[in-house]
């Protein structure tokens, strides 16, 4: 039914596609860590050398209760749920920024468990409803 | 069977579709604007800004869209040799690339009061740049490049090559670390976006829709024209 050319050829797209998706797969685990935006506070946690002048990306969820706005700067805690970081920032921060709320600090560390940040960005989660119904739900 | 598709025979109705198209648009697009400006209720925490989803969020899909058609249309005629696929796939390159910048435009917009950030270098934004550069550069080489056969293989390996970055852009949300939120709506699995959000998305996204498929059957449509000029000419 198929002429011999074509069969040649979806031969040939097929082993094209082969081999490009197993090349992306391969790169995608040898470059995972380079491609994240931001690591966690377990992530600090559990990284042996800390190198003070390096600048990175911090991220995570707000801690309840945690957020001191003092006249030179705001300090909050940055928590995955199972490790947590302190972070301190002078400036402005963004209008989404709040507690229980995911945030990503950009700036470098001073010790494991405290992060100098130059930068706040919100992080928006993935949820969208009314404000009627975000009422609901906490009564 | 396969004739019925044949240039020729589409264009007879060509002209149909496109004065249907032109006389629904404007209703769709009056309505769809109405509930997605005034009847959509506001986010929780964003407030108005996410009404810039409306736009956003069909145009990335519709670009992603268009990406995979072309990558398919060329797998298609380099096994099978159907030419009227590289005429569809010339005249929807463009559409792919005015919804891709669309979509990084409108999510620069969001992402400032939202994020506090123009643009950021994670995954889902940076592998939308690397999409616009496929389109820019197969939007070039069909344009600029006089050989036909060097031309069907430049543009054929470049769309292959372009579409593994589909699947990553889909995916990078959901699989690494990023400042783009993760999927919101989920074929399968629970959507975490309320309700009364999809209407006016899937509203927009037929107006976006209707939009593509009036500039792509007019852009057609000139090209057929052209062909069969071409044609006429080499018959002199």
């Amino acid at each position: 039914m198929l002429t011999k050319k074509v069969k040649k050829k979806i031969i040939l797209i097929s082993l094209v596609f082969l081999f490009l998706s197993s090349a992306v797969y391969f790169l995608y685990f040898s470059l995972n860590k380079n491609l994240l935006y931001f690591k966690t506070p377990t992530d600090i946690f559990n990284s042996e050398d800390i190198n003070v002048n390096k600048i990175f990306r911090v991220g995570g969820m707000v801690k309840k209760n945690s957020i001191i706005v003092n006249q030179e700067e705001v300090r909050f805690i940055i928590t995955d749920f199972k490790n947590e970081i302190s972070v301190s920032y002078k400036g402005v921060v963004p209008n989404l920024f709040s507690e229980e709320k995911g945030v990503i600090a950009e700036g470098s560390l001073k010790d494991k468990k405290f992060f100098i940040a130059k930068k706040i960005l919100a992080k928006h989660d993935e949820n969208y409803m009314p404000p009627e119904l975000k009422n609901l739900i906490k009564e | 069977m396969l004739s019925f598709f044949s240039p020729s025979n589409i264009f007879v109705y060509l002209n149909k579709v496109i004065e249907f198209l032109n006389s629904i648009i404007f209703i769709v697009l009056v309505v769809a604007l109405t509930f997605a400006l005034v009847i959509s209720p506001p986010d929780y925490v964003q407030g108005n800004v996410v009404r810039i989803m409306y736009v956003h969020v069909p145009a990335a899909w519709i670009s992603l869209a268009i990406f995979s058609i072309m990558t398919f249309s060329y797998i298609i005629n380099y096994i099978f040799r159907i030419k009227n696929l590289l005429i569809i796939n010339y005249s929807i390159a463009p559409i792919g690339l005015l919804f891709t910048a669309l979509a990084i435009i409108t999510g620069s917009v969001w992402g400032k009061p939202t994020w506090g950030t123009w643009w950021a270098w994670d995954a889902r934004l940076t592998s939308m740049i690397v999409l616009m550069f496929f389109y820019i550069a197969l939007i070039l080489s069909l344009k600029y490049l006089n050989d036909e056969r060097i031309k069907l293989k430049v543009t054929t390996t470049l769309s292959i090559i372009g579409f593994i970055n589909v699947p990553i852009i889909r995916y990078s949300v959901d699989y690494l670390n990023t400042l783009h939120q993760p999927t919101s709506l989920k074929i399968t699995g629970t959507s975490t976006i309320h309700t009364s959000f999809l209407l006016p998305l899937f509203l927009m996204l037929l107006v976006f829709l209707i939009y593509s498929a009036l500039i792509f059957l007019m852009k057609y449509k000139t090209e057929i024209i052209k062909m069969k000029k071409k044609r006429l000419k080499n018959y002199d």
